[in-house]
């Protein structure tokens, strides 16, 4: 820094001309309303939330912001869904993170998104809430860290329908399912500690979403062990047909890595390896591609695997004169070729991998994380870009600077009201016919009298 | 624009003279022109979607758009849809089931064709039908070109023949002059009318919502019940939108719901009757929720008669409608999320804030041939 004086001088110049890049802190205490919170916050702010009891449900439909809980000498602040609300945090924002909370109690998700990128989701305690806790769902670029969930009946995190995700540093304990990646890809679950759940880890494609594949997926580094809880999830969901036992399951995903895990006293086997087949009761979806393919399973440490079988492996073990699960089972027809890979083999126990070959790859110490450099693109609606957004995205529409379109050029309507935006905000409220070889313009009155004058000063403004 | 329109108003039965027939030269209401041919402009044209799926949540890019076609081809593809000589009979238009007050579907549970019979499914609303990679509640189409063949040359809905719609085309003295006015040259081809059509139908788009102002940053034109709604609406108890999936809301997969047929009507097996694939047994397309408001009777057979009958429906109990003996592999989020009689109430706002009808066509008050247009004008 060769002239810090200078650089600060931009800086400061920077921060007057954007005042957005003033993040403000909103403070949220006992008794108060987090959402009141969030509906004040603007882009770059946090909203602080003490310890406290919260009953309600959050939505966040802005971009960049953070909900950070202030713990106090151990002290939480708990969203409390008392077995009747829906879903504690629901975000579809851009850069959102939310950090520090305790959730229970809820009927649907501890923290839901619906699209939002750039999202971060880290020391969170999640207990007994409905469906999933975590679950982001369309996201690009994400990070899942030190949260521990308990008893869920579902996924405890999962990652569906998204790109490029770090899972890692997370306990879950007590779940249907401990973190499940589904119709996803570039996901890396590293460290985390699933035990005493029906299944541990899920990778899997369901059939019937709209984005079809999971590809490219590390499982590096976890512990996996005694996953043996009945299963007890909802009737008719996916999950509640996972046999209960099992430390990781891939199903139909292709280019999975299996490395570094410790997998140990899962009772009907430590990985299982399956095609669509596995699912049953469920609509077949033709643009679903069922098999697992290139698998890459490299050093992991596995034992005391499959002690008590459910009694479909029991019986495929029964063909290889055995009575216990193995620490590694490709059901029949699922990933017997040799695209798929393993190292040192004979360490383990296994059904169904013979054919597999020698793994050319012997670690991923080349991946340090899945989420992308810079972010993905995301820009945020602000107050002064949103009337652009309307003008670009509803008025242009209908009319060009200088050419005709459905609508007469922007340019003659300029002309006609020179500086009167009060005269094109109250005519679009209530347009009439004007222009015999025109159309009527339909209505923009549900616009409030503020916003149809800023577009219509935008209007005003536009050269071409 | 639209000269035809004023010309045609003194004209109605002199559709001999075609030399006053003039196609529109400009872009629909939405659409930019660029090199002659016209493209969407929307509030969502600058988002792009995970995996160029065009589903996700509320800034999130469309799926393709059918766009491209020219003016001429959209205005042509216009008047044919609402005109009755392309039915066996020149009794009903494309419009007798789609029709623009009804949120281009027809009020009615069953459609009724030609000689009053009655069609097997409800007629699908056409709003944003562009944006649909598989037409038919049972998706058996690719492509809208490929759809229109079905109910043109049904027996039982427009009762027309591939000969038959050429001929009567053809012998009309207006047609000709606006297929060269469309496509260059004045030959007609069952291809060159599917793609007008297919044109007109694309160019039927509604993305202005105040669901689409509030998913775009301006809040405050959702008051407190519909935003209470949405947010029942994407919340993982109701599930809606797990399916319902912004911006158009279909993910365009098909579903196994289990709603209840009317009254003495068979079970419809849906995909199965197509794929024969036993697992899809009463499956059919998550349709969209755009102008859902004005497209009542809902599901595939327009059993309910309101949106509250059919929100209600998925807090019934899984399954709880599907006939005795019947096993369907229902969807896995048909389940019981208990809504209340207020979540019902606020969903039903919500999805009335996805109305939108800005870009509405131009009716014709005549159409080229002669035949009275088959359009209904919503009273005021």
């Amino acid at each position: 820094m060769k002239n810090p004086i200078r650089l600060g001088l931009l800086c400061l110049g920077l921060l007057c001309s954007m005042p957005s890049l003033w993040a403000a802190d909103i403070p949220v205490k006992d008794g108060e309303s987090i959402q009141d919170a969030v509906n004040k916050a603007s882009p770059g702010d946090v909203v602080l939330i003490y310890p406290g009891t919260y009953k309600e449900s959050v939505y966040i439909d802005k971009d960049n912001i953070t909900l950070r809980g202030v713990v106090e000498e151990g002290k939480w602040p708990v969203l409390e869904g008392e077995g009747k609300r829906n879903d504690a945090i629901l975000y579809s924002g851009n850069d959102f993170t939310v950090e520090w909370l305790t959730i229970t109690h809820y009927k649907g998700n501890a923290i839901m998104g619906q699209s939002g990128n750039n999202f971060t989701i880290r020391y969170n305690k999640v207990i007994d809430t409905g469906v999933y806790g975590i679950f982001p769902q369309f996201g690009k670029n994400g990070l899942i860290e030190y949260n521990v969930l308990s008893g869920i009946e579902d996924a405890a995190i999962y990652v569906g329908m998204c790109d490029n995700v770090d899972v890692r540093h997370n306990e879950v304990f007590d779940n249907v399912a401990g973190i499940e990646i589904e119709n996803t890809r570039h996901a890396l679950v590293e460290n985390n500690y699933a035990h005493d759940n029906t299944a541990g880890l899920l990778v899997f494609i369901t059939p019937g979403l709209p984005i079809k594949t999971t590809f490219d997926v590390i499982l590096r580094n976890n512990f996996v062990v005694n996953n043996n809880t009945p299963n007890f999830g909802a009737p008719g969901s996916i999950v509640s047909k996972v046999p209960q036992g099992i430390g990781i399951v891939v199903m139909a995903a292709d280019d999975v890595i299996v490395e570094g895990n410790i997998v140990s006293g899962n009772k009907t086997a430590g990985i299982v390896i399956t095609d669509l087949a596995f699912i049953t009761d469920i609509s077949s979806d033709p643009e679903s591609e069922p098999n697992p393919d290139r698998l890459v399973f490299l050093d992991n440490l596995m034992f005391d695997n499959g002690a008590d079988p459910v009694a479909e492996v029991k019986a495929l073990m029964l063909t290889q004169f055995s009575r216990t699960g193995p620490d590694i089972l490709a059901t029949p027809g699922s990933a017997q070729e040799q695209d798929n890979c393993i190292i040192n083999r004979e360490r383990y126990t296994s059904f169904g991998v013979k054919k597999w070959s020698e793994c050319e790859r012997k670690n991923t110490s080349d991946v340090l994380s899945y989420r992308i450099p810079g972010g993905a693109p995301s820009e945020p609606v602000t107050a002064t870009n949103r009337t652009k957004l309307l003008y670009q995205g509803i008025c242009a529409g209908c009319h060009a600077y200088n050419m005709r379109m459905i609508g007469p050029p922007t340019l003659a309507v300029q002309a006609l009201y020179r500086n009167d935006a009060q005269g094109i905000a109250d005519y679009i409220a209530e347009p009439h016919k004007v222009r015999p070889d025109y159309p009527a313009m339909p209505s923009q009155g549900h616009l409030s009298p503020e916003l149809r004058k800023d577009v219509a000063e935008y209007m005003l403004k536009v050269t071409k | 624009m639209r000269a035809l329109l004023s010309s045609l108003l003194l004209l109605p039965v002199l559709s001999s003279l075609a030399a006053e027939w003039r196609l529109s030269e400009v872009c629909p209401a939405g659409f930019r022109p660029e090199q002659g041919r016209c493209y969407l402009q929307s509030l969502y044209g600058e988002y792009a979607s995970l995996q160029d799926s065009g589903v996700g949540g509320l800034k999130t890019g469309l799926p393709p758009l059918r766009e491209g076609f020219t003016p001429q081809q959209i205005d042509l593809g216009r008047l044919m849809f609402f005109d009755p000589l392309l039915s066996g009979d020149g009794t009903l238009a494309c419009s007798s089931c789609h029709q623009p007050s009804k949120g281009f579907a027809d009020g009615r549970g069953l459609s009724v064709g030609i000689n009053g019979q009655l069609a097997h499914r409800s007629a699908p609303s056409l709003w944003n039908v562009g944006f649909l990679k598989r037409l038919f509640w049972d998706a058996r189409a690719s492509s809208l070109e490929e759809q229109m063949e079905g109910p043109l040359y049904s027996p039982i809905e427009m009762g027309n023949s591939r000969e038959h719609l050429l001929k009567s085309l053809n012998e009309s003295a207006a047609y000709p002059p606006l297929f060269k006015q469309a496509f260059g040259d004045s030959a007609i081809s069952l291809d060159r009318i599917y793609t007008a059509i297919t044109a007109f139908e694309s160019s039927l788009v509604s993305l202005n919502s105040r669901y689409d102002l509030y998913a775009n940053g301006v809040h405050e034109v959702l008051n407190k019940d519909e935003i209470e709604g949405m947010n029942v609406f994407r919340s993982f108890v109701a599930r809606c939108a797990e399916c319902h999936t912004p911006p158009t809301f279909t993910n365009q997969q098909i579903a196994i719901l289990g709603t209840p047929e009317p009254d003495g009507h068979a079970f419809d097996s849906g995909v199965q009757a197509v794929t024969g694939d036993a697992s899809q047994r009463g499956g059919f397309k998550v349709p969209t929720l755009r102008n859902i408001e004005f497209s009542a009777p809902y599901m595939h057979s327009g059993r309910f008669e309101t949106l509250r009958e059919a929100v209600a429906f998925y807090t019934g109990g899984r399954g709880h409608a599907v006939p005795e003996g019947e096993k369907l592999n229902l969807h896995w989020h048909i389940w019981e999320p208990n809504l209340t009689d207020r979540e019902i109430d606020v969903l039903v706002a919500f999805l009335k804030t996805l109305s939108d009808e800005s870009f509405m066509p131009p009716l014709p008050s005549a159409v080229p041939s002669g035949l009275r247009p088959v359009v209904d004008v919503k009273p005021n």
